[in-house]
């Protein structure tokens, strides 16, 4: 099925992707190429055939239940988190005013 | 006195251990060659102090008798890997400037075993890429060159192009790559060199930068097999810090390097003979059959009658679980922020996604977003799913009349930067015959066969059972023995 270009400007404000119209206009069709060539998969027969969930199998583990069990991943790492963050302020992730 | 960078992985072990050389001597040689190389741009960081600070460590280790097992060896490091303290982009402009406070686990274990870092390589953006022409730092110059008389810049393939030309081009022994369809094995393809993913699970993902977090697995990239064997010893194992990490004990597979393929079968894949192919692979191909057969292996013919919707299934599952991992990059927590005068928190996400992605990365993205989307999800995702269980089952179905299978790596030798790029689906179609073992978990590496017409390296893809990264290799080695490549690149750079 093909797209059109509100369906591109659809998609791209679900992926939040600003897009120019220009660009959403080279995007549709570079996108129905890739879609129109995936498309062929609906001619495989695929009943009865269950989706792949694991490519090989594996059972889920889970890690042992206490604090900082991995020093690494566990919590009081305040400021390594925050070291990359592009506007930290009072020890926090610096965000715009959402609520007015 | 022989030029160290020369060394493979396992004589530069071999030479640091018995005296014949000092590690400093070899980092600081490699580290020459990769400063005396910009014109490649396989780097991105590069990194002396961190190789030469392991030489010095390897040296006393052998003074005190506590050698490991890469004592000594300076390698590569895909800038996909987070690294503690230096920079990690994925050569993105989303990352630049991302310095990790954490060190990836595979990288750590490389570390641990006494491994340097020579620099930071050069990628396709986010690993999205069959020729690293999406890297937001740059095209990847192949070493390679035509031997038409022209200077036609060529692809190191992709995604691991920094890696590739990085080893062709005696800048280091070894690199980390990653492959998701085809990563490790198409530029080593490209390139004349070695690599093997492993099955899916044996490398950690941990602190590697998601692209398809089902099909991403990391594995070595050397000049030869057992180079390829010693770095995947040493990159692999069980790590808790990865949900599927595969808990299972590390082989040892540069012991057991073997390339007697006695009681061995070879399956030739029929529906990999793709019409109208270049005759130069498909004589490559008959070549690697009759090698395989000199080994003592016996060969036969195959099916595996769901390959021609791999690439298909493959270019919806990866966008899909890419658009969620990258859902990430969002401009608050790292990596940019792009806010314009006034904007609120909605238009800050779409102004940083708009600025830090590059247009392959946004047509996988919006891709991803497209097929996972309300209404459309059962017809393209779904169905995805369900053809990657058949494929999983043709290979499944087929290792029950052999152990390994033989197939090209690449449809076509090294292509030249900018031929491919205007045609999304033909830069796609590159990766025809690396994406059906990913798509499976199956470990596969590709060593170097021949030569084409144009001078240029072809290679030779082993696939094998889950867990048979064994069975890969000595196949491998049996074909490397065998094909007698020693054809290099002279330097021009």
């Amino acid at each position: 099925m093909a797209i059109d270009q509100a369906t591109v400007r659809k998609i791209a404000s679900l992926a939040r992707i600003a897009i120019s119209d220009a660009e959403a206009a080279a995007m549709e069709g570079e996108l129905n190429g890739i879609l129109g060539w995936v498309e062929q998969l609906g001619e495989v027969d695929v009943t009865g055939v269950e989706p792949m969930t694991a490519v090989i199998p594996n059972k889920l583990r889970l890690r042992d239940d206490v604090i900082d069990a991995d020093p690494l991943t566990g919590g009081n790492r305040r400021d390594d988190i925050l070291a990359n963050a592009p506007a930290p302020q009072h020890g926090f992730f610096g965000v715009p005013k959402v609520i007015e | 006195m022989t030029d160290l960078t020369n060394l493979t992985v396992a004589q530069i072990r071999d030479g640091h251990r018995a005296g014949d050389f000092s590690a400093v001597e070899v980092a600081e040689a490699f580290s020459a060659n990769v400063a005396g190389a910009k014109a490649l741009n396989a780097f991105i960081v590069e990194t002396p102090e961190h190789a030469l600070a392991a030489a010095k460590q390897a040296d006393a280790d052998r003074a005190a008798g506590t050698l490991k097992p890469l004592s000594g060896v300076p390698i590569g490091m895909k800038d996909l890997f987070a690294t503690n303290g230096v920079q990690t982009t994925a050569a993105s402009h989303m990352l630049e400037g991302f310095v990790p406070r954490y060190e990836s686990t595979v990288s750590q274990k490389l570390w641990d075993a006494g491994a340097g870092m020579l620099g930071k390589l050069n990628l396709d953006q986010f690993a999205m890429g069959s020729s690293n022409e999406t890297s937001y730092f740059g095209n990847v110059i192949s070493p390679w060159r035509r031997k038409d008389g022209g200077n036609a810049a060529l692809a190191p393939g992709g995604s691991s192009g920094g890696s590739s030309s990085a080893i062709a081009a005696r800048l280091c022994p070894a690199a980390t790559g990653t492959d998701t369809g085809g990563s490790i094995r198409q530029p080593a393809a490209f390139t004349g060199i070695s690599g093997i993913k492993p099955t899916y699970g044996r490398c950690s993902r941990w602190g590697i930068v998601a692209f398809a977090s089902s099909l991403d697995q990391a594995g070595p990239m050397a000049r030869d097999v057992r180079d390829c064997a010693i770095m995947l010893e040493n990159m692999a194992g069980f790590d808790p810090k990865d949900a599927t990490s595969l808990d299972l004990p590390v082989p040892d597979w540069e012991a057991a390097l073997s390339s007697d393929l006695k009681g061995k079968t070879v399956g030739i894949p029929k529906e990999y003979r793709l019409e109208g192919i270049d005759p130069d692979i498909d004589a490559m191909w008959e070549a690697g059959i009759a090698m395989l057969k000199d080994a003592g292996a016996e060969v036969v013919e195959i099916s595996l009658p769901h390959t021609k919707y791999a690439l298909p299934a493959y270019y919806i599952i990866a966008p899909a679980e890419a658009s969620s991992n990258l859902a990430r990059y969002d401009g608050v927590r790292y990596g940019l922020r792009d806010l314009p005068d006034g904007a609120g928190l909605q238009d800050m996400y779409a102004a940083t996604r708009a600025d830090g992605f590059g247009p392959e990365v946004k047509r996988r993205i919006m891709i991803g977003t497209y097929v996972l989307s309300a209404g459309f999800y059962d017809a393209y995702y779904t169905q995805a799913q369900k053809v990657r269980t058949l494929i999983s089952r043709d290979f499944t179905a087929a290792f029950e009349s052999c152990d390994v299978i033989l197939a090209p790596t690449a449809p076509s030798a090294a292509f030249g930067l900018g031929e491919k790029t205007a045609d999304p689906l033909a830069m796609y179609l590159n990766d025809v015959f690396a994406v059906p073992a990913s798509l499976a978990g199956l470990p596969a590496m590709s060593v170097p066969a021949a030569l084409n017409r144009e001078g240029l390296p072809l290679g030779l893809q082993i696939i094998g059972r889950a867990f048979d990264e064994q069975g890969v290799l000595n196949a491998g080695l049996a074909i490397e023995e065998r094909a007698g490549f020693t054809a290099r690149v002279e330097k021009w750079w």
